[in-house]
């Protein structure tokens, strides 16, 4: 039998639950959250364990929610992806603001080697065991994570690009 | 923040003083790139070498960094689109049709079916001017510029048909949400059917030319060969990860745009070397004709150039300069003005280097909240290091070009 969205969701809620939680389904795909103290062991339970096969490892990116609270401000999202079956899961793990630190996965995916160090050098989430963890795409002497949101784009004094006129407040609206 | 920062060590200049004290073996160090005419892109490989041989490489990346993800933070879906052209530029219609598609999933448009069948054909089209590049270019980093000069016409045949339905050439910008612009005029078909009629008897004469030629197999057969297992372990998707012998092609694994509809085959290499990339990706380019022969065959006569949706589609410019209505939603659609769902969406399109994703969250406003661009080269060319090791430089050069990494879409 084939793998399904509803036997994932059973056999990861059986296995780890408190760790696992908040189990939906956007646009055919199951997302769900990984307490970030499990997320190794989860994804390694995904990729190993033979009902599972999670071979691929899609993408790896963070988020950053500053309206959340203070434990959740950061986000790595996983996509992982199941070739024998053709099924995706999208894991979600969510970290504090001011120590943000997840666990490694390129001992189980070589390809998140890259990704991770482009997740640290947008969001300076730090990827504890990562081989060689350093920026990647920008240059090693920046100082801040660009991609956080308290980072504006443009020059917040124009007043030619004022989004209020459309009834509209805030940096990103 | 400050104290998130981690300081880079320099264990090139570190290992060559061990060996040297150690062994007597002197090595050096060669910095190849950023700008080398051998790596076709800005990027930077400093190389730990042993007289020819390469012991160890590190690879510097980002030189083209345009932080696309932040920009596409604060710009409406519409300008989004010229993001994607500048990824892979040498493909840019793949990237626009995944950017649109990844919209219209998020949204719940349904697309008729002729407009899928014009992005199959546009996709393949550039899927064809990619393939040509990169297959090409490795002639010229053997020694045999004429097939690229040759071959390059035929890129610029595909580059009219662009500019008939779009008016671009490399960064298209082409497509809205829910179709296109406008619909394919008749030039636009006669360059089709005329590109179809010639370009097979240029691909055969190319591939004569190549494939079975004994300098060209000697310097590409086992050269920069990677296993099927590596390959997948370290995200190899498209020509890339089919050369190593595995058939993961999204056309076929998660059908996107009618791909169902159409039979085709999934060519596959053996060992992973520039070789078989290289007759992936020569095979790939009849498959894409094939594709196109049948999608122009089974082309439904009705459905228009675009879904019916006015809350997205700009009207018509006859309309918005006569009618009421069709200005409001044309300065509504231009400002950003759409009505947007609360939500997440991955869709993945197979690019000319594999699975190119497009990760969208969104919050109800005007522009995404985050915006990744999953990118097929970013991910591959992170093993680039790991299968010069041990080869020789010439091989190392003949192994960039043969996996085609575009520094667009590398540095997004």
């Amino acid at each position: 039998m084939s793998l399904t969205n509803e036997i994932i969701q059973q056999t990861l809620s059986q296995q780890f639950t408190p760790k696992v939680e908040n189990f939906h389904i956007l646009h055919d795909m199951l997302a769900f959250e990984v307490k970030k103290d499990a997320s190794f062991e989860v994804i390694k339970f995904l990729k190993e364990d033979p009902s599972m096969n999670f071979n691929f490892l899609t993408d790896v990116c963070g988020v950053h929610y500053p309206d959340y609270e203070e434990d959740r401000q950061f986000c790595v999202v996983y996509h992982l992806h199941n070739w024998f079956d053709n099924i995706r899961v999208r894991v979600k793990v969510f970290l504090p603001a001011n120590n943000p630190e997840a666990e490694s996965i390129v001992s189980l995916y070589p390809a998140a080697n890259w990704q991770e160090r482009e997740t640290y050098d947008f969001y300076g989430i730090v990827f504890k065991n990562h081989p060689q963890l350093k920026r990647i795409l920008n240059m090693d002497e920046m100082e801040s994570f660009p991609l956080r949101k308290e980072f504006p784009l443009e020059d917040q004094g124009r007043t030619d690009k004022d989004d209020r006129f459309f009834g509209r407040t805030g940096p990103n609206c | 923040m400050s104290d998130l920062l981690l300081v880079p060590e320099k264990r090139f200049e570190k290992q060559i003083k061990e060996t040297k004290e150690k062994d007597g073996v002197e090595l050096s160090i060669l910095n190849l790139g950023p700008t080398h005419p051998a790596t076709h892109g800005i990027f930077q490989n400093i190389l730990l070498m042993d007289g020819e041989k390469i012991i160890d490489g590190e690879g510097t990346v980002g030189y083209i960094h345009r932080a696309f993800e932040k920009i596409a933070e604060n710009r409406p879906f519409y300008q989004i689109n010229v993001l994607t052209d500048r990824l892979n530029y040498c493909s840019s219609p793949i990237n626009n049709t995944g950017w649109w598609m990844t919209v219209e999933k998020m949204l719940g448009i349904e697309i008729p079916k002729r407009v899928q069948y014009m992005r199959v054909i546009i996709m393949e089209l550039a899927r064809i001017a990619d393939h040509i590049i990169c297959s090409s270019v490795m002639g010229v980093d053997t020694g045999a510029l004429t097939g690229f000069l040759y071959v390059m016409q035929y890129r610029e045949k595909i580059y009219e048909i662009y500019e008939e339905i779009c008016g671009a050439r490399l960064t298209t910008n082409m497509g809205r949400i829910g179709g296109f612009e406008r619909d394919w005029s008749e030039t636009a078909w006669r360059k089709i059917d005329e590109f179809l009629a010639e370009f097979p008897a240029v691909w055969t004469e190319f591939e004569n030319m190549l494939s079975r030629n004994r300098i060209f197999m000697d310097r590409t057969i086992g050269a920069g060969a990677i296993d099927a297992d590596m390959a997948m372990g370290y995200g190899f998707t498209g020509p890339n990860l089919r050369a190593a012998g595995v058939d993961y092609d999204l056309r076929v694994a998660q059908p996107y745009c009618s791909y169902e509809d159409f039979e085709f085959d999934i060519p596959v290499g053996q060992n992973g070397d520039c070789y078989d990339r290289f007759c992936v990706r020569n095979a790939e380019v009849w498959e894409s004709m094939k594709i196109i022969r049948q999608a122009l065959e089974k082309m439904p006569a009705e459905g228009g150039f675009h879904a019916d949706v006015p809350d997205y589609y700009l009207p018509p410019k006859e309309d918005v300069y006569n009618n009421m209505e069709a200005l409001i939603y044309h300065f509504k659609i231009v400002m950003g003005e759409i009505p947007v769902p609360n939500t997440e969406v991955y869709h993945a399109v197979e690019g000319g280097n594999g699975e190119l994703g497009f990760y969208l969250i969104t919050n109800g406003s005007r522009v995404p909240y985050r915006l990744h661009f999953r990118r097929p080269c970013f991910i591959y060319y992170q093993a680039y290091n790991e299968i010069v090791k041990g080869r020789s430089l010439s091989d190392a050069i003949i192994t960039l070009s043969s996996m085609n990494v575009i520094a667009g879409e590398l540095d997004c």
